[in-house]
Formats: C-alpha cells, structure tokens, sequence
C-alpha cells in the first residue's frame, strides 16, 4: 500500500478529479493548503501588483494498492500540468503505507482501501 | 486615428450639452421630509446590489465566488456610467419612435435638471438616482440564470445592451407619464415598483439566457453545492432591508401611500418565507435557510407590482401565492433539466407575474371606485385583469425577443459562454487572476 500525496494548483482541482474518477481512482481526500515552490505567482490587489510569499495550493491525499500507483500517478501528471512549461505546475510524492483500517467494519490492510 | 475620431465626438457631445442648458427649470418648492425619505430610499435600493451580490456569491461554489459578487458589482458600475449618460432620458425622455422609448436632449448627461424640482416636490436629482438604482439592480438580477459559466467582458457588454434596448423601453411604457402601459385602461397597468420592469423583464431574460446558453458543464449529474450559506442569508437580509426603499420609495412621497406601501411589503416577505417553510417541512420534513431565503424573495417579488393597491390581507395572500408558485416551479426546472443556476426565473420570472397577475384580486375598494369614475361608470376586476396580462404579455413577448437578439449578437463577437477548460478553472482564477477566500489560509 502507499500513499500519494499531491500538491497542485487550485486551477487543476476539477480537472484532476474528474481525470481521476475516469481512471476510477474515486476514494481522495482534498484541502486547502498553502506553501510554496521554485513558482512566484502575481496576483493583483487593487490594481497593483503584488507577489505574496505563500501560496494558495490544493493537497490530494490517495492511498492506494500497489497495482493503483502508476494510474494513480499518471492520471494526475496528466491533468494537473498546465502544459506551458513553466514552473509550479506541483509535486507528487509517495510514502510506504503501514496500516490501513475501515472505522466500519475493523476490516485491515489493502481491502480496507 | 484616434484623434480623428476623437474630435467630431467632442463636438456632439458639446453640441448635446448646449441644447440642454437652453432649457430653464420652474420653480416649485422642495419638500424636506419627502426629499429626505427619497434620498434614503436611493441609499437604501443601492444597498440590494451588495446584498444580491452576497446572496448570489453565497450559492455558488468556492471557484466562483468573485465572479458571480463581480456581476452585481459590474452592473453598479457599467450602468452607474451609462443611466446618467442615456438610460434616464431613454426612459423618462418625451416618447420617441412612436413611443418604443424616451429621449430628451436636455436628459443627456443629466444636464438639464440642475435646477429642475419636480410635481412631487423634490429635486429631479433625488428621482433620476432613485430611478437609476432600479436600473443597476435589474440586470444583475439575470446573472443568476447563467451563474458560473459567462465570460465577464461578454456578461458587462450584454448587459449595457439589455440595459439600453430591454430595461429603458419597458421602464418608459410603464412609468413615464406618456408610456402606453402607463395609461392602458382606466387607470394604467398596475405596477408600482417594477413587477413588469424589473422582476419580469429580468427573470424572463434568465430563462432565455439560461436555454441559449445551454447547462453549466455536469449539471445535473453532479451536484452544485452552496459555497457560504452564512453570505446568503445575510444578503437576503440586506435585500429585505433595502426593499424598504425599493417599495415604499416608488410612492415618490412620504405620506399614507408610503406607509401603505411599507407595510404591504414587511406583511409579503414574512407570509412568503412563513410559506415556504411550511412546505418545506411538509414536503421535507427539515426548514432549510435557503427555503427561507427564497420564500423571502418570492414574497417581496410579488408585493413590488402591488405595494401601491392591496392591503395587508392581500400581501398575505400574495406572499404565500408566490411561494406556492415559486416552489412549484422550481421543481419543474428539475424535471425540465434547463440550468436556470440560481433561480432568477424561478423566483423573479414566476414571482413577479404572480405578483402583477394576482393583485387584480385584492385591490383596495377605493382605487376601483376612482378607476370605475375615470372609465366613466363601471371598471371590475375582470377589465383591470385585462389590463394586467396585456403588461405581463407584453414585458415577456419583447424581453424574450430583444434578449435573445442581443445574446446571440455578444455571443458572436465578443463570447459570452466561457471555454470549457475556464468553466472547470473556474471563473475567480480565469475571468479575475483572484480567490475568494484566499485570505483564511495563512499569507
């Protein structure tokens, strides 16, 4: 089992979600989070200009099967790039999964995912 | 090039202000007390803008909160520019093309009415602000039918457009002293503070934009749910509250008409939501604030046509008539499967033709006593019924058609349905480069 973690542009969220649901990846957890990478985004306040230093990113947390990770992984490369070569289109990264427990039924390890 | 084009410009528009200076205002006393309820009511009306703008922004979801708040606001601002410049002398000008619409070249720029005091004893300034508030709010009442899915430069070119050829030719047949609506039958099609023109005209509007525009993308498949309930309760509150000066305002007074008229639009807006909840928790089981909310709107829709002729048996009866309908229709848009997203139809459409439909019915004795008097003998209920479908017909029959002219027109040019890839971005990131809520995560 491993967990795939991905941060990504609020922009791509529904684009993901929908790519994902297709490749049916459908169990996700979503939130708001903010941090920031190699990217300096400009948005615009009253007409200026301005550059803040933390940045609004969406987070995806999916844990999945072994067999699942590359769909999975693929699935979101594909829908979240922006495709303009620029920096900050976000990270995925993957973690060995101990444990994985439905609250339900007690049920243990990969047919709880 | 530019300048070349610049300078004839100038000219015209010197030329138009000459004209409107040469005409001198008589002098009439102003009233203080009615100039000062005018002017709050002016205040007040603007405040409904804000408070739709949050009602709307509320019922969205989170990637389309500052569009959807952009749109009210655009129309504070679009035709902020534009009612002084022609809407007002498009609207309460003499008649022009056989009546079709107002102009007045001393209208133009409100230049001549520095020094005008009207009939009703308070500046032309106060009426020509009171009135242009109804003008603002009206098109932003339709960018409830397309929500989410409107290109904003396409949104703030349909609505100057609809502004100048649907809302100023209505308002002028309904409310200038020479429009036909004005004086149809015996004492007028009923509408005291913009059943047809502002309720009708827009929610008619929705429901043809929301077909020629076609679904937002996954609806009804997946559902859409409210982004901040909590904004859309306080900006129903905000329009209750300002609907105050939207009714009792248009007595143009501050006298028994503007109490009557109060009182008429406090009684509907309680008997709406007191309505609403009732079938809620019938149909449901569970009141929900939204249902609350709508039954608000659908109550205070109705009463605006009527706030002038019935008593507070009827704003009950009317409250709790718009809200049966409203509700009715809305589960019909279900079955239907058209997007009309928040409703505008729903409860502006449907409500505001109850409202001038059904007011027929609860007429205070006195207004058909004068009305028989000026037909000359006899004018019944059946006769003014007459009278209040033709309006009804009439506002539906050409908002429906110019609206769909325009559409097309700003659909061809500039695009007024977003890309696809925008849609699913959502309209704060595509159409704004901003967030909503940006500022509750750490910054």
């Amino acid at each position: 089992m491993k967990l795939i973690t991905a941060i990504i542009q609020p922009d791509r969220l529904d684009h993901v979600r929908e790519a994902l649901i297709q490749a049916d990846i459908t169990r996700i957890t979503v939130s708001r989070v903010t941090g920031h990478g190699r990217q300096e985004d400009i948005e615009f306040y009253r007409g200026q200009k301005i550059a803040p230093n933390l940045l609004p990113k969406i987070r995806l947390d999916i844990a999945v099967n072994d067999e699942f990770v590359d769909i999975t992984v693929d699935t979101i490369i594909n829908s979240a790039t922006h495709n303009s070569g620029q920096i900050g289109d976000g990270k995925i990264f993957i973690t060995p999964l101990e444990e994985c427990i439905r609250i339900r039924t007690r049920e243990r390890g990969g047919k709880a995912i | 090039m530019r300048k070349r084009f610049l300078t004839p410009l100038l000219f015209v528009l010197a030329a138009l202000m000459f004209q409107g200076t040469a005409h001198a205002a008589e002098a009439v006393a102003t009233d203080t007390g009615t100039t000062s309820w005018m002017l709050t009511s002016t205040a007040l009306v603007l405040l409904m803008v804000p408070g739709l703008a949050m009602f709307y922004g509320g019922l969205v979801r989170t990637k389309n909160v500052i569009g959807t708040m952009m749109h009210s606001f655009a129309a504070m601002v679009i035709i902020g520019v534009l009612w002084p410049l022609v809407g007002y002398s498009l609207s309460f000008g003499t008649g022009i093309l056989g009546g079709l619409a107002g102009w007045d070249s001393k209208y133009f720029m409100l230049q001549g009415i520095d020094d005008s005091i009207m009939a009703s004893h308070i500046p032309e300034y106060v009426f020509a602000m009171f009135q242009g508030k109804f003008a603002i709010i009206t098109p932003a009442l339709i960018a409830g039918a397309f929500a989410e899915r409107v290109n904003f430069k396409g949104y703030a070119l349909f609505i100057a457009l609809w502004s100048i050829f649907v809302y100023s030719p209505i308002c002028h047949w309904v409310w200038a002293g020479d429009g036909f609506l004005f004086n149809l039958g015996a004492k007028g099609a009923i509408d005291f503070a913009g059943g047809t023109v502002v309720h009708i005209s827009s929610g008619i509007t929705g429901l043809v934009a929301a077909l020629y525009l076609g679904k937002r993308r996954g609806y009804p498949k997946n559902v859409m749910h409210p982004n901040n309930l909590v904004m859309t309760l306080t900006g129903a509150g905000l329009l209750w509250v300002g609907w105050f000066g939207f009714n009792a305002g248009s007595a143009i007074a501050s006298n028994l008409d503007t109490a009557r008229a109060l009182t008429v639009t406090q009684v509907a807006a309680a008997a709406g939501a007191f309505t609403w909840m009732m079938i809620e928790i019938f149909h449901h089981g569970k009141a929900t604030s939204l249902g609350v909310a709508s039954g608000i709107l659908a109550g205070l829709v109705a009463i605006t046509p009527a706030a002038g002729v019935v008593q507070p048996s009827g704003a009950l009866a009317l409250g709790a008539i718009a809200s049966c309908f409203c509700y009715t229709g809305i589960l019909i848009k279900g079955k239907l499967g058209y997007d009309d997203s928040l409703d505008a139809f729903g409860v502006h459409g449907i409500g505001g033709i109850v409202g001038a439909i059904f007011l027929t019915f609860f007429i205070r004795s006195s207004w058909m006593a004068e009305a028989a008097q000026k037909a000359g003998g006899s004018w019944t209920v059946i006769d003014q019924l007459g009278v209040q479908a033709t309006a009804v017909g009439v506002t539906i029959a050409y908002a429906a058609i110019v609206s769909l002219v325009l559409l097309f027109i700003v659909e061809k040019t500039i695009g007024l349905r977003i890309k696809e890839n925008d849609e699913m971005s959502g309209l704060d990131h595509s159409m704004h480069g901003e967030q909503g809520y940006g500022l509750i995560n750490l910054n």
